[in-house]
């Protein structure tokens, strides 16, 4: 199914649409972290943010491999390779550039608390077996991606002036992507109808409130709300970033598409 | 790492897993953090990402006393001329062997 079709209305395409819309999300989240490799302000923080990257892209290629085989596709590849960034159905906040650290940190940070609170209901929701497997398998190593970056945003808050000024000025610059997190459309709705999705509305309260605690105990300021929210990337519009990082990422594939790992 | 990461180095952890339940925590390595639930989770990353453990300690690397090169001597020799302080000079009685 592509972006422009309409709404799934299938038991299947709802349920691969949801299957795209969690992979994607965790593939270019992945693809950003997995930058850091290298590049990481300590041996141990570079490990760190790897293999945070690799759970990620690891949990995308589960969730690709289930569409694929309901659609018909060869396998999970199709999905990361040979789509183009309008059928891309991540949010923005994971294609923003990877920035500094106290960036990094405060999108993973927001992003999986977001990703806890979904998977959780999500768990208790969902009827499709092999599904539920795939969410209990990653739930696991999403609570420890909120542990690895709570901790961190909780030092860098309360840490040194210029480490409090860095993880301030990132949480105000990712707050307007923050409101993606909580879009319902059309195609959610239809999911929700075949028991593979859950209102995502009902998990604000949650959210902020998790995310208030850590602040003020970070000392960080907690944004405005009542702010201009992106949205749309969802539906295709993405930001200018989706589309280099996609290139980067497919090019070899594209280049080579029959060439293999020996 | 980055070229505008700081130089000043984070403390040394020393690192212990413990592999199965009852079984003596082992020595893995060792990690910098910054305090130590950092340390944890550093140590986590680097060493017990596979299932290696089921619990990590974590231990302040200055907080270790250990023994010199010099020691070895006072320390480590006597055992060598005096065997019947090794269990295994005794041989186990027939009795003993059967209840087993």
């Amino acid at each position: 199914m592509s972006t422009f079709d309409t709404i799934p209305n299938t038991n299947q395409d709802a349920l691969v649409e949801v299957l795209l819309r969690l992979a994607d999300d965790r593939l270019i989240h992945g693809q950003r972290l997995s930058e850091w490799t290298g590049h990481g302000p300590e041996l141990e923080e570079d490990l760190a943010l790897a293999n945070v990257a690799l759970d990620m892209i690891g949990h995308a290629a589960s969730l690709y491999g289930y569409a694929a085989e309901l659609e018909g596709k060869e396998d999970e590849d199709y999905y990361a390779y040979f789509r183009d960034d309008i059928d891309f159905k991540n949010i923005a906040l994971v294609e923003l550039p990877r920035g500094d650290f106290a960036f990094t940190i405060a999108r993973q940070f927001l992003f999986s608390t977001f990703s806890y609170f979904l998977y959780t209901g999500l768990i208790k929701k969902v009827e499709d077996e092999q599904f539920r497997g795939m969410l209990q398998k990653h739930l696991k190593e999403i609570k420890y991606h909120l542990r690895h970056s709570r901790e961190w945003v909780l030092r860098l808050g309360d840490g040194t002036e210029e480490s409090h000024e860095k993880i301030q000025e990132a949480i105000d610059e990712i707050w307007m992507y923050t409101g993606e997190l909580f879009d319902l459309d059309d195609a959610d709705e239809a999911a929700i109808k075949h028991n593979h999705f859950i209102d995502v509305t009902s998990l604000k309260p949650e959210w902020k409130k998790i995310v208030a605690e850590t602040l003020e105990e970070a000392t960080i300021e907690m944004p405005d709300d009542d702010q201009y929210m992106f949205s749309g990337s969802r539906q295709g519009r993405h930001t200018e970033h989706l589309g280099p990082l996609l290139a980067q990422m497919q090019f070899l594939r594209r280049s080579h598409p029959e060439a293999e790992w020996k | 790492m980055s070229e505008n990461s700081s130089n000043t180095e984070w403390p040394l952890w020393e690192v212990f897993y413990q592999p199965k339940d009852g079984k003596p925590y082992e020595h893995a390595g060792n990690v910098h953090a910054p305090d130590a639930e950092m340390a944890l989770q550093n140590a986590r990353d680097t060493y017990a990402r596979r299932n290696e453990g089921i619990s990590i300690w974590v231990v302040p690397s200055n907080q270790i006393t250990a023994s010199t090169p010099e020691d070895q001597g006072p320390f480590f020799d006597p055992a060598n001329d005096k065997p019947y302080r090794h269990p295994q000079f005794y041989s186990v009685p027939r009795a003993v062997k059967k209840r087993k």
